[in-house]
């Protein structure tokens, strides 16, 4: 049987610079789990979507929790967790600056093209 | 030879459903949200196998038995559950405990009846492995979690060792109708899976810095239908309402 505590990276992340817990428990004073974020492909060959987030004390109880909470009616085919604390998120306030800018500017989109008829679903 | 069978077939039904009755105990009681969701989905699982082992001992015995008459309205010496199932849930260590002795049983039983000459017992134990395998791996992980996590965890779960060991031996005598259908390849030998058994079980006490007991005392009588009073408590809350008002559906 596989190994209980093993961790799975994404990618080619060094296990030192990854986030998440390198040691089981990190603070063993702390009382509360920390909070993850639960993503979930569906199908292969689809994008991994946020689920929702769960508590856990480590990784691989994340990913077990994330499998009973998140896949029990048959939803996923991978899933992916990362603890809370490691998403940076843009701020709210940010969005006039951030976002408005692109509202009047539909030459970003391609619909000025001349198409031939032979292209379909474009 | 069928009464050996249906005997057999309703022992691996009884010991899934009065452990599935057990667990779903904790449904609303877990020690967080997300353990209550995994240890009712266990219960279900294992409900589930209940079920199949039931609906199958119904054809063979016939005589308008179905699954529900099998587990609802049989008596306290008719079942054959080992004792292990029947154990109180406990606090949280000694469900855990309670679960991982039965899933590391059930996961080496189950891979030998996939090739039972019984092709109905196979089909039923090839599709609970897949369950059972990550049974064991979430009591096994949980079993390193509170062995080697705080003090106190520690403890409840040597606690819970001495309380539970003493029904582990039993899963691995093989009780008549047992022996009797070896001969014709359908029921699995239980006494060659206990050293398999012992060897998973010392690699994670190891990691969980617990020891295994030596020299315990084993109880027995469960598989032949002689039960501690607990089984008693556990079936009136389960047959009660089937008791009560009888044919009653939701």
């Amino acid at each position: 049987m596989q190994s209980f505590i093993k961790k799975y990276y994404y990618g080619d992340i060094p296990d030192d610079n990854a986030g998440g817990t390198n040691n089981i428990i990190q603070n063993k004073d702390e009382k509360n789990w920390s909070l993850w974020e639960v993503f979930i492909r569906s199908k292969q060959g689809l994008d991994h979507k946020h689920a929702g987030s769960l508590h856990a004390a480590d990784a691989q109880m994340a990913i077990e929790n994330a499998r009973d909470v998140y896949t029990r009616r048959n939803e996923g085919v991978s899933i992916w967790v990362v603890e809370s604390k490691y998403i940076h998120a843009s701020n709210p306030d940010d969005a006039e600056s951030f976002y408005d800018p692109s509202t009047d500017k539909i030459y970003r989109h391609p619909t000025f093209y001349d198409l031939p008829d032979e292209l379909k679903h474009m | 030879m069928n009464d050996s069978l249906i005997h057999y077939t309703l022992h691996l039904a009884d010991n899934a459903m009065i452990l599935a009755q057990q667990n779903s105990a904790w449904c609303g009681h877990g020690p967080i949200l997300e353990q209550d969701i995994a240890i009712t989905n266990i219960s279900l699982d294992i409900l589930g196998q209940a079920r199949n082992f039931y609906q199958y001992a119904a054809t063979l015995i016939g005589n308008n038995a179905t699954e529900d008459s099998l587990a609802f309205l049989r008596d306290n010496r008719d079942f054959k559950n080992c004792l292990l199932v029947e154990q109180e849930n406990g606090d949280w260590g000694r469900t855990i405990l309670r679960q991982f002795i039965f899933s590391n049983y059930q996961y080496l039983l189950y891979e030998e009846l996939q090739s039972s000459s019984d092709e109905q017992l196979a089909a039923i134990a090839t599709k609970a492995l897949k369950e059972v395998t990550y049974h064991l791996r979430w009591s096994s992980e949980w079993v390193i979690r509170l062995g080697d996590g705080t003090d106190e965890s520690h403890q409840r779960l040597k606690n819970a060792i001495e309380q539970l060991w003493q029904y582990v031996d039993e899963l691995f005598i093989n009780a008549d109708y047992e022996n009797e259908l070896l001969k014709e390849n359908i029921s699995v030998d239980v006494s060659s899976l206990k050293n398999k058994w012992l060897e998973k079980a010392s690699s994670i006490f190891d990691e969980a810095t617990l020891q295994i007991p030596q020299n315990v005392f084993a109880k027995t009588g469960g598989k032949q239908g002689i039960h501690s009073e607990k089984l008693g408590y556990i079936l009136a809350e389960m047959q009660f309402m089937q008791r009560a008002y009888p044919n009653s559906v939701w």
